[in-house]
């Protein structure tokens, strides 16, 4: 799997099985969103990556795998059959982790998800984001 | 392979690249032929939505997330016509007299600094915003410092109707900003130069840059370049690196040049930010009005760092917030309600931190956060949130803390609470936009890459005019120095233009 192609929004499992529990333990809301979200979520992310060098996107791949495996070790189950504490608690641990590659990796993914989420469109109205470029024309009491 | 001939070839149009343009813009009139290459395109003005990612990828080198080669900070750097004036706030402060002093370049003194910045704040409308245009987000600030004793200052902003849509840092949808991109590059244009956007400069071969100019794609914001795509050879007399702090290193790096220059990459530095975020218990104005009104140098000389007010988007906000989850998802909630401040530490050439360029010819920035610079954002932490308690948070997100969120009730702890550790590698959210030095000016090759004119040691045709100049960090918001110094060079290039040109 370790290629230079570009992570697709139709990638394969395990990596797009993967990365939606990993956006949803980041953001629980996120388990809550339409097919039509998720689209929109991925392809946020898609395009990010595909601005980046494709070391990047070898990295993200490699680390979702790293994801999905690890807790194996612990847990005798991948981490896509954790329920939503032990996968929180797993990333906790990621996010903690003395390897400073773990912790960059985990950054870096914890980035993606956030920008997927928070990126959407309906994501900034959600939590009560409303710019407008008529500033205080549009809000002036 | 295209060939073009130019008098003189400017790379990149920024805070440096569109002043040189205007300034030897009346050399046109001689019949002196003058290109500015650009990286980035030229947006129209519907282009600017304000939508936080979308224009992020149409304005930042890598869509905001360059990062330094441990992962530790991530770099922002503007790429279009104009640079990083499109994407910066506007804050206009003239250098310190003794930074200008500290750096120490022989015949680069503090009221050349200070007379060439006057000029360019009349020429961009620097001025300040009246009282009633600042928001909640500012005045809790600039409230909370007065009952500290701080004294916070305003912002001087060079912007011509402004709306408030706080959207400076996405491109100003009103075009209200005055950044080089509405005022120097039009005028240069109008003078006879030629812009070329979409045009990467990849290296220089003596005095010909080898360029290419990239396609624009359907999706893809912005103007065409009003070159084909394709590769070129533009030969030129004077070559003016203006690509900034980053990037002029690099074309430096990966060109062939006539001359050893040991220093050229070296003394980077950024003034590394945080991104710090409070939570009233009301709704307050933070997405309507300028996002960045007051600053506080109170601390800048005892402790190295400066604080700011500032007000982000939605995925910038929770990149700053350190965790996940529950806790995470619940402050992002509050967005209505929330203050925030940006802590900047002043940090100063180190060895180490520098840029260079990988195998294929990209740029790499080394940085590791100093000791220093550690504590500059620990001690700017536990300021930011004596502030923010002050003017009457509830709980402010203290990302370097074991347990992020404080309590005002918990405010007396904070010197115990704030771990100078997590600035590390994948731990706390750091970034930086004040990108500055890689080509350092001083006397010689031993101690920099350029005279105090720009000009390369050695390489009489090739000058440097960005903030790749500057020797160490210029502790405040950069772009007015830039400029300054930009116009020095562009000044010098005029004076010697019979034989430059010759």
């Amino acid at each position: 799997m370790e290629t230079s192609e570009p992570i697709t929004a139709t990638d394969a499992p395990p990596l797009h099985r993967v990365f939606r529990p990993v956006v949803a333990t980041v953001v629980p809301a996120a388990a809550e969103l339409d097919d039509s979200a998720w689209s929109e979520l991925e392809s946020l992310v898609v395009e990010s990556l595909q601005r980046r060098p494709a070391s990047v996107q070898r990295k993200l791949r490699l680390f979702l795998k790293l994801i999905q495996w690890l807790p194996l070790l612990r847990h005798g189950t991948p981490f896509t059959s954790l329920d939503p504490e032990r996968r929180a608690r797993f990333l906790t641990r990621l996010q903690e982790h003395p390897l400073p590659v773990i912790r960059v990796g985990f950054w870096g993914l914890r980035t993606l998800a956030l920008l997927g989420y928070y990126g959407r469109a309906g994501g900034g109205r959600e939590i009560g984001y409303r710019p407008d470029p008529l500033g205080w024309d549009k809000y002036r009491p | 392979m295209n060939e073009r001939d130019y008098d003189i070839v400017i790379v990149g149009s920024g805070a440096g690249g569109g002043t040189v343009a205007q300034e030897l813009a009346t050399l046109c009139a001689d019949g002196v032929r003058i290109a500015v290459l650009e990286k980035g395109p030229k947006l129209r003005e519907d282009d600017y939505t304000g939508r936080e990612i979308e224009m992020a990828q149409a304005l930042y080198e890598d869509g905001g997330g360059f990062l330094t080669s441990d992962g530790s900070m991530t770099l922002a750097m503007g790429s279009a016509y104009g640079g990083s004036t499109v994407v910066y706030t506007g804050t206009s402060l003239i250098a310190p007299r003794r930074v200008i002093d500290g750096w120490n370049v022989p015949g680069l003194g503090f009221e050349e600094i200070e007379r060439r910045s006057k000029k360019f704040m009349e020429q961009n409308n620097v001025h300040l915003i009246r009282e009633a245009e600042i928001n909640e987000n500012n005045q809790m600030f600039a409230r909370g410092c007065r009952r500290l004793g701080y004294n916070a200052q305003q912002f001087p902003v060079n912007v011509m109707g402004c709306l408030g849509s706080s959207l400076c840092n996405l491109g100003c949808p009103n075009l209200a900003k005055q950044g080089t991109h509405r005022v120097q590059l039009p005028q240069a244009e109008r003078g006879g130069v030629e812009v070329v956007t979409r045009c990467e400069v990849l290296r220089l071969e003596g005095k010909t840059a080898v360029a290419r100019v990239r396609p624009k794609h359907a999706s893809e914001k912005g103007e065409p370049s009003s070159w084909a795509p394709g590769e070129y050879r533009i030969r030129s007399k004077v070559v003016i690196a203006c690509g900034g702090a980053v990037h002029t290193p690099a074309l430096l790096l990966r060109s062939r040049l006539p001359a050893s220059l040991p220093r050229l990459g070296h003394g980077f530095t950024c003034h590394p930010a945080l991104i710090l975020v409070a939570e009233h218990h009301r709704s307050i104005s933070n997405f309507v009005g300028h996002p960045k009104s007051y600053y506080l140098d109170d601390f800048v000389e005892s402790e190295g760092f400066v604080l700011e007010t500032c007000m982000y988007f939605p995925f910038t906000t929770a990149k700053s917030l350190s965790g996940f989850g529950p806790s995470h998802s619940e402050f992002m909630q509050a967005f209505p309600r929330l203050q925030m401040i940006l802590v900047l530490a002043c940090d100063h050439a180190e060895p180490g931190n520098r840029v260079a360029v990988d195998r294929a010819g990209q740029p790499v920035v080394h940085y590791r956060f100093t000791p220093a610079v550690r504590k500059a954002l620990a001690r700017g932490t536990i300021t930011s949130a004596r502030i923010f308690f002050a003017a009457g948070a509830l709980r402010v997100h203290v990302p370097a803390a074991a347990q992020p969120m404080v309590e005002a009730r918990d405010a007396d702890q904070l010197d115990d609470l704030v771990d100078e550790r997590r600035f590390r590698p994948g731990g706390v959210t750091v970034s930086a936009a004040h990108l500055q030095g890689g080509c350092g000016m001083g006397l010689t090759a031993v101690d920099s890459v350029t005279d105090s004119f720009g000009r390369v040691h050695g390489v009489p045709w090739l000058f440097v005019a960005d903030a790749s100049l500057f020797p160490d960090s210029v502790e405040i918001n950069p772009y007015l120095t830039i400029m300054a110094l930009a116009d020095r060079a562009a000044q010098k290039i005029r004076q010697d233009a019979r034989d430059l040109l010759a």
